[in-house]
């Protein structure tokens, strides 16, 4: 019987340019993956000093003007630099920025998280900033030092930065009052007076939580908790977890025994996630919350949402009997291979110089007013920003509580220690907040938990710093 | 019969040019495949042999990423997560399903109107449903726990205790189980109804209807939602990522909640280990690629189609 079929070469042909074109296809995904090379004395040739071009653009990635105080800056300095500025708002999603550097498409100009900047440092992915600096004549004696270290990276500067966000001590005072407490009761500067605190305060109504005593933050503020007892997660240079330091376990036990005083994390965290945050119905207002640490710009949202709430404020404090507040803000960055690396520069410093920061908050300071409510002043990252806009525009003679709230705002800025910077951050950070996580889920004992995140972390940056070594 | 004499012909040139004309048509599609598909999943192979973190070169360290993942204890507890959810969500998924579309399929004229109801919530973004989840499964005052309140359930605390994470999830899942109504209902409305008639007359009731004439008659389209409900459920993401990840937990995780596919991304995107990242793609591949085929397996003595000859 005849059976016809296709002629074998010619399917043997079809089937053979398929496979020469996945051949081609791995050949080229081979040699596609490029990074940009971190070289040694990457900008080393860059002009900062370049005149912007005329009509130019200039690419930010992770800036939005958002308020008063972005708005008016942003305003100022792209008209004192004549060019066009694109701004890509919304958080910098590192991984978008790492790939369109990759791809050989940066942005000329990264807003990012000052803790990012060790990491994109180490990677070759962003410019050291010294020519810059020079060039501009940034004066880096004005910035707050912690803010600085944290953008410092092998004795090299690779941000420039701004904004300052510390700690304050917020509470309720009639919920104080009521169970015969004052500020330094919950202000952390007596681990056993917290405790007591929180279970004067707390309340069960039908068995669920309907106040909660005292928020211990956790994760998020382990650091605060471990400063106080005179620790810090990692070591100066970067290069060392200290995360099973007995210190650093004990204060994680006492600030876990805050939240099974009041039946446990899951109990505190249920009824926290129910609350209207940012309105008028807060934890404070409504008297579901007697205290927490909190950074200075949930006052603002305070002043707005529930001016008459009844609040107290003051810094947060160690066992030490000191005043901590552990700084995060954002950082300029310059990536390599930006297309106009000297707008770029020029930008940032204009952004963060001093007079750009008064002109804004006097832009702030109006618009409050109008609305009948009280500045409580900017924490910019600058200390002569700052001291310039607390001396001539925040009111001496604000009513309390905001007036408390203020001083406990300064004197925490005056108090700051930040994470120094590494080329591991997001490693770090997950090796201890998930460690933390398993404490506050029941899963692990503190110790064992920091245990085993000291090892994932010192294992994350050995590697990291390894890699980084190598390169030098 | 004696040796079949096979011999070849060249396609005629009509036929040629029509071949042409096909693969002209669908080049779109082709050239959408291999660079969009094709070449990423190549790539990710290559990509699974290196250390490679976005910026800097890709350096071959060979089969070093499928080693450390190995020894990863993070990889067992995603794995394993994974694999609790999929047997918890996809049995319950596909029951739910099923019942809703027998009761849709009862509902005669008013069926249209439900079917579109059922699947509304399907147009929901999986973030907004990971935000849902949160809301519905406040432990203290979210609605599910009221209505267990109601009566005389204290319920737990689904989205805070590990125990109870993976449950919230596989029920918040049901959200979406409008599409499967919709293709289960199609298939019992495409069952004969000679064989209910006389199944009728043999004195078969509405239970044993379902078992013997229904069930076997839509277990293709059970199957269909089976195998890909099951293969979602591999990749759980958004939801678990928006509810226990994203930027209204961003401090706070939960390890009952770490499933692989959020394992892969952290360690994609958040820490860019890419190598790593690939051979943890490509190990999901496999496992899905196993459990798929088991399903198939058992699916020849389980399911039946119509018109085919075996």
């Amino acid at each position: 019987m005849l059976v016809p079929r296709q002629h074998p070469s010619y399917s043997s042909r079809v089937t053979g340019r398929f496979a020469a074109g996945l051949l081609l296809v791995a050949l080229g995904t081979t040699g596609c993956a490029t990074g940009i090379g971190a070289e040694d004395g990457a900008g080393a040739d860059v002009d900062f000093g370049a005149s912007p071009s005329p009509g130019g653009t200039l690419d930010v990635m992770g800036f939005g003007t958002g308020d008063e105080i972005g708005e008016v800056r942003h305003e100022r300095a792209a008209e004192a630099l004549g060019i066009d500025v694109k701004l890509s708002e919304g958080a910098l999603d590192p991984q978008a920025f790492l790939s369109a550097a990759a791809a050989g498409n940066p942005p000329d100009l990264v807003y990012a998280e000052r803790d990012q900047i060790g990491t994109f440092a180490s990677r070759g992915a962003v410019l050291p900033l010294s020519a810059c600096v020079e060039e501009q004549g940034i004066d880096t004696d004005a910035f707050v030092d912690t803010a600085l270290d944290e953008v410092t990276f092998g004795d090299e500067l690779y941000g420039i930065p701004e904004f300052n966000m510390v700690q304050v001590t917020m509470a309720n005072a009639d919920l104080l009052a009521e169970a015969g407490l004052t500020l330094a009761d919950v202000d952390g500067s007596d681990p056993e007076a917290i405790l007591a605190a929180t279970e004067a305060m707390t309340r069960r109504e039908g068995g669920k939580l309907s106040v909660i005593g005292v928020d211990s933050k956790l994760p998020e503020f382990l650091p605060l908790w471990a400063k106080g007892r005179g620790a810090d997660l990692l070591s100066d240079d970067g290069r060392t977890a200290q995360l099973d330091d007995p210190a650093v376990v004990e204060a994680l036990e006492q600030a876990v025994a805050v939240y099974d005083a009041q039946g446990g994390f899951p109990a505190v965290k249920t009824y926290r996630d129910s609350a209207d945050f940012f309105g008028a119905g807060n934890q404070f207002a409504t008297g579901q919350l007697g205290a927490m640490a909190m950074e200075q710009w949930y006052v603002n949202v305070l002043n707005e949402s529930s001016p008459d709430a009844p609040l107290v404020f003051g810094p947060v404090k160690g066992p030490d009997g000191e005043v901590h507040a552990f700084a995060t803000g954002s950082a300029w960055a310059i990536p390599v291979g930006a297309g106009d690396p000297a707008a770029a520069c020029a930008y940032a410093a204009r952004m963060t110089e001093t007079d750009a920061w008064t002109d804004a908050a006097q832009a702030r300071a109006d618009a409050r007013e109008a609305d009948g409510l009280v500045f409580t002043g900017v924490l910019t990252g600058n200390e002569e920003a700052d001291a310039a806009i607390r001396d001539t525009l925040v009111p001496t003679d604000a009513p309390e509580p905001w007036g408390g709230a203020i001083d406990a705002m300064y004197e925490g800025n005056d108090h700051t220690f930040a994470m120094p910077a590494n080329p591991a951050g997001a490693e770090f950070e997950t090796a201890w907040q998930d460690a933390v996580n398993r404490v506050l889920n029941g899963q692990q004992e503190p110790a064992e938990a920091m245990a085993q995140a000291q090892e994932e972390a010192q294992s994350a940056l050995d590697e990291a710093w390894a890699t980084w070594d190598e390169k030098q | 019969m004696g040796r079949e004499a096979v011999t070849t012909v060249r396609p005629s040139a009509r036929a040629r040019r029509e071949r042409t004309a096909g693969l002209a048509f669908i080049s779109p599609w082709i050239v959408g495949f291999l660079v969009f598909t094709a070449w990423p999943i190549f790539y990710s192979g290559y990509l699974s042999l290196t250390d490679y973190d976005v910026l800097t070169d890709p350096s071959f360290v060979g089969l070093e990423n499928y080693e450390r993942m190995a020894a990863d204890p993070q990889v067992r507890l995603a794995l394993w997560n994974t694999l609790q959810y999929t047997v918890l969500q996809v049995p319950l998924y596909v029951v739910v399903a099923l019942a809703l579309a027998l009761l849709l399929h009862q509902a005669g004229r008013a069926s249209g109107f439900f079917r579109t109801a059922f699947f509304v919530p399907k147009m929901t973004p999986p973030v907004a449903v990971g935000v849902l989840l949160l809301l519905l499964f406040n432990g203290e005052y979210g609605l599910v726990n009221e209505a267990l309140g109601a009566i005389g359930i204290n319920g737990p605390s689904w989205t805070t205790d590990p125990d109870w994470v993976k449950p919230g999830l596989a029920l918040v899942s049901l959200w979406s189980v409008g599409a499967a109504v919709v293709i289960l209902l199609a298939a019992l409305q495409d069952v004969p109804v000679e064989l209910y008639d006389a199944a009728r007359v043999d004195g078969a009731g509405w239970w044993r209807r379902t078992r013997t004439v229904t069930l076997p008659m839509i277990s293709g389209a059970l199957f269909f939602v089976t195998v890909v409900n099951t293969i979602a459920a591999f990749q759980m993401f958004t939801e678990a990522y928006s509810a226990y990840f994203g930027a209204g937990n961003s401090t706070y995780a939960n390890d009952a909640a770490l499933f692989y596919v959020i394992y892969l991304f952290r360690e994609g995107f958040a820490e860019l280990h890419m190598g790593y990242a690939s051979a943890l793609a490509w190990l999901l591949f496999v496992v899905i690629m196993l459990v798929t085929a088991v399903q198939l397996l058992v699916s020849r003595r389980l399911v039946y189609y119509e018109g085919e000859q075996r």
